[in-house]
């Protein structure tokens, strides 16, 4: 069975979503361009936390080099979009 | 007590260290639940031989420089193994840097030899700066995949096997055994020369407070360029034949893993990191039923009891098995280092029957200058010198406060190509912490701020305003000048230190919602922990030197007239 691709908008949504559960944040407040950091106010360990629920909920798994330097959902959802 | 006088390098050590303990295990390297690599010291050479004879063959001499820009593995080590071993000269960076502040810093060292790893030298070799690296010869990859042009890099793992033994290129103490960038990626890079020496110096005096042994496991987290984990990570346990293990991802759950499935004996962590591990433990803790948390409550109170003088690591481990447990029941101690942990933090783990060997050092001096003895354990210091270390307050106030200076063997040389900035820095031996601190009667040093104007995050990172600057060079106002808070306004304190940008407008200028955008812009192509967290406004000319360069000391010394809390805008 196979299943359809994910398109970069839905990848996106689903990582917000996920980050808005995972810090409390009410859903449709964060945006694609938002700096995860300053937005969330967390800092690099919080975001290590984010990735591991992000892994298990694309099942793929993203090696640390790949999200090094990344601040912003967008970018980290076309790094995620690359492996799925 | 460790004996090392016999050697004259950390190559010497090395080498001997690699035979002494041949059969024991040196390395393991896991990745996720899956476990890489485990090496035993005799298997480290036999990995560490043929890029030895392969550097040797490249024209790679004594005093020779070789960069290491590597996440924390088996390779980095067995790496700067073979740079001591052909004497030349490792220049660790950290590989979270930026491509083009990596080959400033490349740049400035001279290095002609690159060590990295595939993803890394993918951004590397596309950056811009490779062109200023006129130096560099040879670069060597890990890891890359097969039939991929590496722009002009060789594969680490294609030195060719042979039968002919490299020989050892001695070196002496006296000379520079690494180049350590304490900071300067912006601006004026602060590159400190070790020497052997430095190293040999601090290796006895650490390991006589905090031993290793074979069968110790040290679990490396903080990145090896870092000089703790080069130090109580790869050269102590070396010498003494234990265990490295390294952690190819360090999300939090696999950090915690590792603890229990490697019964590791020692850890060094950041203060944000052992933070988040106090925040865990305690949620934890507060899960606990009533009766339960009640009866945890007063065994953690028994245990504080008993172990006020000294540590009883057999008892804690008895009277609290499953926090120990968790920690993989032979933890002798966590190590802190970097920035300021918080008392509380510290008391939180040793109540429990962790202790947390918290100390105070810089990369100038070498490492540590002052740790814990835990003889009694105390929360509200740094600790006493270490062996070795002559350490003195000059200028006390009223409080007996004044700048921390240290004298020891383990002082760097100076810093690279900056002989006035060293003049400055060490005077008649002595070295300029730029940190505020006084003994108290039991001879332990408490830390009050710093005189220096820089932070240090509690990720453990130096950050000097002279190195974030430039992001906001192209800003439409008048002027502008990037300082610790703190160093305008001083705290005696070491928590929650923050950088604030000020800036002065042209004039009618006014400060709109489009100017703020356009700073919270720029700011936030700095990395996360390198960011301004506030503005302040000043209407004033900047006072400068005959050649326009901006005064911060006299900008300071005015901007301290006005009130902190009302002066800094939140960004």
């Amino acid at each position: 069975m196979t299943y359809p691709m994910r398109t970069i908008d839905q990848t996106t949504q689903e990582i917000l979503d996920l980050a808005s559960k995972h810090f409390n944040v009410p859903a449709g407040t964060l945006a694609p361009d938002d700096d995860f950091f300053k937005k969330l106010g967390i800092d690099s360990l919080q975001t290590l936390e984010l990735l591991s629920r992000i892994e298990n909920h694309f099942n793929i798994e993203l090696p640390d080099y790949e999200v090094q330097g990344v601040s912003d959902f967008r970018t980290l959802a076309s790094r995620i979009q690359s492996r799925l | 007590m460790l004996d090392l006088a016999k050697y004259q390098s950390i190559g010497a050590a090395l080498e001997d260290a690699l035979d002494q303990f041949a059969k024991e295990i040196c390395l393991i390297e896991s990745d996720r639940e899956r476990e890489k690599d485990r090496l035993t010291y005799q298997e480290f050479k036999e990995r560490a031989q043929p890029l030895a004879r392969a550097l040797q063959d490249s024209n790679f001499r004594a005093a020779d420089r070789a960069a290491i820009i590597m996440t924390n593995q088996s390779k980095w080590l067995i790496s700067a193994y073979v740079i001591f071993f052909c004497g030349g000269v490792l220049v660790p960076l950290d590989y979270k840097l930026t491509p083009d502040e990596q080959w400033q810093l490349l740049t400035h060292s001279g290095a002609s030899v690159l060590i990295t790893e595939y993803p890394i030298w993918r951004q590397l070799a596309a950056s811009a700066g490779r062109a200023s690296a006129t130096n560099l010869r040879t670069i060597l990859v890990t890891e890359a995949p097969s039939n991929i042009d590496l722009a002009g890099a060789h594969r680490w793992e294609d030195a060719p096997a042979n039968n002919v033994a490299p020989t050892l290129v001695p070196r002496t103490r006296k000379e520079v055994a690494t180049i350590v960038y304490s900071s300067g990626t912006g601006g004026r890079p602060k590159g400190c020369m070790m020497t052997h020496e430095n190293y040999l110096e601090q290796c006895v005096a650490l390991t006589s407070l905090y031993p290793f042994a074979p069968g110790f496991r040290y679990l490396s987290v903080l990145p090896t360029n870092h000089a703790i984990d080069f130090m109580v990570g790869f050269f102590g346990p070396f010498i003494c034949g234990a265990t490295v293990v390294h952690l190819r991802t360090l999300r939090p759950e696999f950090v915690r893993d590792a603890f229990a499935k490697y019964r590791i004996t020692y850890v060094s962590l950041v203060p944000l990191v052992l933070k988040n591990l106090q925040k865990g433990l305690q949620a934890r803790f507060d899960e606990l039923p009533p009766g339960k948390r009640k009866i945890f409550n007063a065994l953690v109170a028994v245990n504080k009891a008993l172990t006020k003088s000294q540590p009883r690591l057999g008892l804690s481990r008895g009277l609290l098995k499953q926090v120990h447990a968790g920690f993989g029941g032979e933890l002798r101690a966590i190590i802190v280092g970097g920035a300021f942990t918080e008392p509380q933090t510290l008391q939180f783990f040793y109540d429990l029957g962790i202790p947390v060997a918290n100390g105070y050092g810089l990369t100038e001096a070498g490492t540590a200058i002052t740790v814990n003895d835990l003889h009694p354990f105390r929360a509200d210091t740094v600790g006493k010198p270490l062996p070795g270390m002559e350490v003195r307050i000059v200028a006390p106030d009223k409080d007996g406060i004044g700048e921390v200076l240290v004298r020891s063997k383990t002082v760097m040389s100076g810093y690279l190509n900056e002989p006035e900035l060293t003049a400055e820095t060490i005077v008649d031996g002595w070295l300029k912490t730029g940190d505020l601190g006084r003994f108290d009667s039991a001879g332990h040093l408490q830390l009050f701020g710093r005189k220096k104007n820089m932070i240090v995050t509690e990720e453990g990172k130096n950050i000097y305003p002279e190195d974030v600057e430039a992001v906001f060079d192209s800003l439409p106002i008048k002027e502008f000048c990037v300082f610790a808070a703190n160093y305008i306004w001083p705290q005696r304190s070491l928590v929650g230190e923050q950088l604030v940008l000020v800036i002065h407008l042209e004039p009618g200028q006014t400060l709109t919602e489009d100017l703020r955008r356009s700073i919270s812009l720029l700011n936030s192509r700095l990395l996360n922990y390198k960011r301004v967290h506030g503005i302040v406004l000043y209407e004033e000319d900047f006072p400068r030197t005959a050649s326009l360069k901006i005064k911060r000391n006299a900008l300071a010394e005015r901007l301290a007239k006005l009130d902190r809390p009302a002066a800094i805008q939140a960004l």
